[in-house]
């Protein structure tokens, strides 16, 4: 059969393979090349070596960017985890109506970064007025405090759904074991339900680290980097290096931003995979 | 005992139901904004409920429909995201049995850069995947479904091929036996049997390419073309002078098609987010 199927090669996977290459693998491969060169369209390119890695790796903005992007996402990767665990929790205690507040809690996932900041924006400038506190663009710490509230409006259902799905795949022996030996509701949670859905907590872990890291529409729509590029995440931060200044450098810079940029996501991603593949072997 | 056990419970259910009603709150804010005439929404009264005086009926939505260009971007998304899904759904679903079923090289390169498009940001493609659609030609709502195939190929082949895997074999080679060729095969064997992870990725893809702003913002013609998320930052740029109650319309009108179909689909949606990050 693997003879027959072979020859349908082009009509199988070249429709796919030509769009992911124009897509996908040439721009990847260009943008490798560029970041070693200074360019401000495509046809006009120069190459300058390490330059613009130089600069990247000196340039102040960019850094302060990783230490607000490291300080997002440790904060929202603990909050969403630790809330949604706890709701999680709550909805599978037979509690009324837990099919309807599975799906409220669901709902904000669906929105889109854009909209979602839009929304926040509007009633978190609102908020801050009725208190007489600066809005959200002119102060970076209301600026960070609104981004992680929206966040966790956001990412909480998610992580919900999945540890619920953990959670209830736990088998009601041990559960019946545990009580039969007289344990106590906080024993049950840590001796038995937590070591029980490890891997959805991995999951979890790695998903909030990721879309915090690679965060980009919601900084952009919230407070757009303000004030003074003061709470630009990475991503938004290689953008503005793009696009926001003239100049024949910055584009070069930008790239080289985005290659770095790269290597820390493949990174992340990199030791999500060795934490996950070594989990299963346990099992 | 059962007495007892009940107390909590009704706590625990009274607190859930004061969380579900902040998690709507931000909601339902924007609706009752979106019914309210512009001098009553500002910072101070942005919490109230519109009143007899202050109730707009339609006419924001009317506003944003005709002058804003709002039914333009709804229209030009509703086209990219049916037009890229239904391409990302049939090649993609191809291309992973192909990769499943042929042992070759080009079968092992291809999934392994599928894998890793996965995990590459946008960012890094940003500045040349826009001017190589440029000089392609592909930046219309027209033709960026190749580029939509093309960079969402890899959840989609991912998911596809995790799947295949478990299809036996043994009824693909009774239908070649009896003469199917390989095309046909694939469209009235497998295809029945992937019809729940064609759901999942569907709406997986769904989610991604109707929020999705970025890519749309740097390929299309910007001057010709818009999208929802794209006219409602561009809303956004023009703070001051912006009008609040069409600006709230355009968003209730963006996000209340998704809540309709949440209700409805909601059990699909809950079970591919669930595959999805298993697989993910």
């Amino acid at each position: 059969m693997e003879k027959a199927v072979r020859k349908y090669w082009p009509i199988f996977v070249l429709p796919t393979l030509a769009a992911f290459v124009v897509g996908f693998i040439y721009p990847f491969i260009q943008g490798l090349y560029l970041s070693f060169c200074k360019f401000s369209t495509i046809k006009k390119v120069k190459f300058v070596g390490l330059k613009n890695y130089q600069y990247a790796l000196t340039d102040e903005s960019f850094f302060r960017a990783f230490l607000y992007t490291l300080a997002f996402t440790v904060v929202s990767v603990i909050l969403i985890n630790v809330i949604a665990f706890m709701i999680a929790l709550a909805l599978t205690s037979k509690i009324k109506g837990s099919n309807a507040f599975r799906t409220v809690f669901f709902m904000p996932n669906l929105i889109g970064g854009i909209v979602l900041g839009y929304i926040w924006k509007t009633l978190l400038d609102c908020f801050l007025t009725l208190i007489s506190q600066p809005l959200l663009a002119l102060d970076e710490r209301w600026g960070f405090v609104g981004l992680v509230i929206l966040m966790c409006w956001q990412q909480i259902g998610y992580m919900m759904i999945i540890y619920i799905a953990g959670l209830q795949s736990i088998d009601t022996a041990y559960l019946e074991a545990a009580m039969i030996d007289g344990a106590t509701s906080l024993q049950t949670l840590f001796r038995v339900k937590i070591p029980n859905v490890m891997s959805s907590i991995t999951i979890c872990m790695f998903l909030t680290l990721t879309n915090g890291f690679k965060l980009f529409d919601q900084n952009l729509a919230l407070t757009g980097g303000e004030p003074a590029h003061k709470s630009e995440m990475l991503a938004l931060n290689i953008y503005s290096t793009f696009y926001a200044r003239s100049g024949a450098q910055w584009k070069g810079y930008g790239q080289a931003k985005a290659v770095i940029f790269c290597i820390l996501v493949i990174a992340i991603s990199l030791i999500q995979l060795k934490i996950t593949s070594s989990k299963e072997v346990q099992q | 005992m059962k007495k007892k056990s009940n107390i909590p419970g009704i706590i625990l259910s009274v607190f859930m139901t004061l969380l579900s009603i902040l998690w709507i709150y931000p909601v339902f804010m924007i609706l009752i904004n979106s019914l309210k005439i512009e001098r009553a929404i500002s910072t101070t009264t942005i919490f109230k409920l519109p009143t007899a005086e202050t109730f707009n009926g339609m006419a924001n939505f009317k506003e944003a429909i005709y002058s804003q260009g709002f039914a333009q971007a709804f229209g030009y998304s509703l086209f990219i995201t049916i037009s890229s899904l239904a391409l990302i759904l049939i090649c993609c679903s191809m291309c992973a049995w192909y990769i499943t079923r042929v042992h070759s090289l080009l079968s092992k390169v291809v999934y392994f850069l599928f894998v890793f498009s996965m995990v590459v940001p946008f960012q890094m493609l940003m500045f040349t995947l826009s001017s190589t659609a440029d000089r392609l030609d592909f930046d219309t709502p027209y033709k960026i479904c190749i580029i939509y195939l093309g960079f969402g190929a890899g959840l989609a082949v991912f998911m596809f091929t995790g799947f295949m895997k478990t299809i036996p074999i043994e009824l693909e080679e009774a239908a070649m036996i009896d003469g199917c060729n390989p095309l046909r095969t694939f469209f009235s064997i497998d295809m029945p049997v992937l019809k729940p992870t064609v759901i999942s990725v569907g709406i997986l893809e769904a989610m991604w390419l109707w929020n999705d702003y970025l890519l749309p913002y740097l390929v299309l013609d910007r001057k010709k073309y818009s999208t929802v998320p794209i006219l409602i930052q561009y809303f956004k740029g023009s703070y001051g002078s912006v009008q609040m109650g069409p600006m709230m319309a355009c968003i209730l009108m963006t996000i209340l098609p998704i809540i309709v179909l949440y209700l409805l689909l909601q059990k699909y949606i809950i079970d591919g987010v669930v595959a999805g990050a298993v697989k993910g």
